[in-house]
């Protein structure tokens, strides 16, 4: 009996550990598959002679995209969409949540209501597309020409964001908030000084959560930033993998680069920064998909 | 407003009859005045009010307001004009849509791209639905923290790639082949395996219909598998291990555990995720598809967003771009709906 049950559990183990492995490395397989082909000379990324290691290793492919002044300019219009986007979307995230998670705030049922129908329902793509093209008239005729502003205010809210933060405030116990009206603490006081302080780990998923879709937001940059010096950094990848596309070609006969590698190293460029913070955030990822959604 | 308790009436003992109680007539009051009552109470606590206001708008403004342009659905004339200054139509662009009619080939092409947004997200259900609960049985077999954490990492690594990056590396990866350079890397492995031909390799695996169903769901696999078994885990990890000793003692091996001990204890988290996957089959998101689709793969790939981005954003024919989207966001709302509701019923979980 004892043989047995170990037998059983010894071929689930190595089975386990195997398609882990395969599953893991498959995973990672793509990003150093990148990471070789963008260092790699030019015939040997051409003629597929890079499998998993670099060959004739080059940094020129880098340096193209180092010099060109559109790739710096396309990251920091990222830089600009993800702080200001994220410090607009949480700021009303907090103080709408804020005043949904009183119970005396009054038609509190037809505010929540007025949040949860845009999960269920949204009017579609071209309606979305007219009414950000109205936004934009309003916008430069109040002087906004930078369309950049518009992707800031008027995109990236979701209802459930706002939902995560007005759960987080209610598990705030009404005593201490008591206790700080008691000391004479205004609303704006015991928001600041009570519920975002007890509900930090929720925020900080949130403003990720906001972060995350602000920096890789795609389709509606494009759509409504005309001036491609505003275009963040998404936008100038596809527009560059287009370019590439179409025309077959990306570097010059006399590169020692392939085409392939300027994208290559276009796509290594993007994903970096997100490797180097990624230790920092993974556990309000995790926690994010936990409380994400499911409420008793 | 008459309240539960039997206050209302008090017996006058003078008169001998019932007449309101002073309890009552106030409630009366509050009840005549209610929207000065309203008036009073947003105005004592105006603060609040004034946090929600920015919510409020923000909504109204780029959300609300967009579904107002769905009248365009049900109207004709100049596409500058504006909504309310075009001609009623009726359900024309539904009838040109569902039933052809007019310009026949676009009711084949509506019909087309409701079919592959149902399979696209039926096919992810099938395939893409499993690889997290799997994955997370896995990560429970590794004891060591550390081996575990790493085969995590690796695993949710994808996830934090944008759409665009992700895609770009897709479409590098099985990339065609030119006079200058071989084809993608994946495609090369895949001819080499024989799995696929040399000269579909060469001619790119996303200009071929057939290949584009594999593709996204492998692709999608890679990007949330990982991610999406910590909920999973989670579940699997609250059990306690006396669960599983009563169960060694009683002699089940592994599969017997996995049977009796795991697999109930994380069904209730199967179900719900079951049902919100179900919930929403309609409402698939297009960025995906609309970057690695091309026109050689319509046939395979075009879903109702990418169709109305293509006929309302590209060309302009945004009264039939609108009505196919409400369509297809009108059922996909009543799935979500319909999901919630059996998930609430089912466990007392709901989404929102």
């Amino acid at each position: 009996m004892k043989r047995k049950l170990e037998a059983s559990e010894l071929i689930f183990k190595i089975i386990s550990y195997t398609l882990l492995t395969v599953f893991a490395l498959g995973c990672l397989y793509p990003f150093v598959y990148a990471v070789s082909a963008s260092i790699s000379g030019r015939h040997a990324v051409d003629y597929g002679e890079v499998v998993l290691f670099p060959k004739d290793v080059q940094f020129d492919a880098f340096r193209r995209m180092f010099n060109d002044n559109m790739f710096w300019n396309s990251y920091s219009n990222t830089l600009f969409l993800t702080v200001y986007g994220t410090v607009w979307a949480l700021g009303v995230a907090i103080l709408g949540a804020y005043a949904l998670s009183k119970k005396r705030l009054l038609f509190r049922k037809f505010f929540n209501f007025y949040l949860v129908f845009t999960m269920w329902f949204s009017a579609g793509i071209v309606p979305q597309y007219l009414n950000y093209l109205a936004t934009k008239k309003v916008f430069n005729g109040i002087g906004i020409m930078d369309d950049k502003w518009l992707v800031v205010i008027a995109m990236g809210m979701a209802a459930m964001n706002i939902i995560l933060l007005r759960n987080a405030f209610e598990n705030v116990p009404s005593e201490i908030e008591e206790a700080a009206i008691v000391d004479g603490a205004t609303e704006f006081g015991v928001l600041s000084k009570v519920f975002i302080p007890m509900s930090k780990s929720t925020i900080a998923t949130v403003a990720l959560f906001f972060a995350i879709s602000r920096w890789n937001g795609y389709f509606w940059a494009r759509q409504m930033i005309s001036n491609a010096h505003e275009h963040p950094l998404q936008v100038f990848i596809r527009l560059t993998l287009e370019d590439y596309t179409n025309s077959e070609t990306m570097a010059g006969w006399n590169e020692v680069y392939a085409s392939d590698s300027v994208i290559y190293a276009l796509i290594v460029c993007s994903i970096v920064p997100i490797l180097i913070i990624y230790p920092f955030i993974q556990k309000y990822f995790a926690k994010g998909t936990n409380a994400g959604g499911v409420k008793e | 407003m008459r309240d539960k308790g039997a206050d209302f009436l008090i017996f006058d003992q003078a008169s001998g009859t019932y007449r309101e109680s002073p309890e009552q007539m106030v409630r009366d009051d509050v009840e005549k005045h209610y929207w000065l009552h309203v008036g009073r109470t947003i105005l004592k606590d105006w603060r609040l009010y004034l946090m929600l206001l920015p919510t409020i708008l923000v909504f109204l403004f780029w959300r609300y307001l967009p579904m107002y342009e769905l009248l365009g659905a049900f109207k004709v004339g100049d596409q500058v004009k504006s909504v309310s200054e075009q001609y009623f139509a009726g359900f024309s662009y539904f009838k040109t849509l569902l039933v052809g009619g007019g310009t026949g080939g676009l009711s084949m092409e509506f019909w087309r791209a409701l079919r592959n947004t149902f399979l696209l997200s039926f096919y992810g259900l099938c395939f893409g639905f499993p690889m997290p609960i799997i994955l997370a049985l896995f990560f429970n077999e590794v004891r060591s923290n550390i081996a575990r954490s790493v085969y995590q990492v690796l695993t949710y690594l994808p996830k934090f790639m944008s759409t665009v990056v992700m895609t770009s590396l897709v479409m590098m990866l099985v990339k065609q082949g030119s006079l200058t350079s071989g084809a993608g890397i994946v495609s090369r492995f895949l001819a080499r395996i024989g799995l696929i031909s040399e000269e579909m390799a060469n001619a790119g695996l996303l200009n071929n219909p057939s290949f584009f169903r594999g593709i996204y769901q492998i692709s999608g696999i890679w990007e949330t598998a990982g991610y999406d078994s910590i909920v999973f885990f989670a579940a699997i990890i609250a059990i306690s291990p006396t669960s599983y000793e009563a169960a060694q003692i009683d002699g089940a091996g592994k599969m017997a555990q996995m049977r009796y001990v795991v697999l109930p204890s994380i069904l209730s988290t199967i179900v719900i995720m079951l049902i919100m996957r179900i919930g929403s089959l309609l409402n698939i998101g297009y960025e995906k598809v609309l970057l690695l689709y091309n026109n050689n793969t319509y046939v395979t790939a075009d879903v109702v967003s990418t169709f109305a981005q293509r006929y309302g954003l590209a060309g302009a024919q945004k009264g039939i771009a609108s009505a196919a989207e409400m369509m297809n966001n009108v059922v996909g709302m009543l799935l979500v709906i319909g999901a919630n509701t059996v998930a609430r019923k089912a466990s007392n979980v709901s989404l929102y």
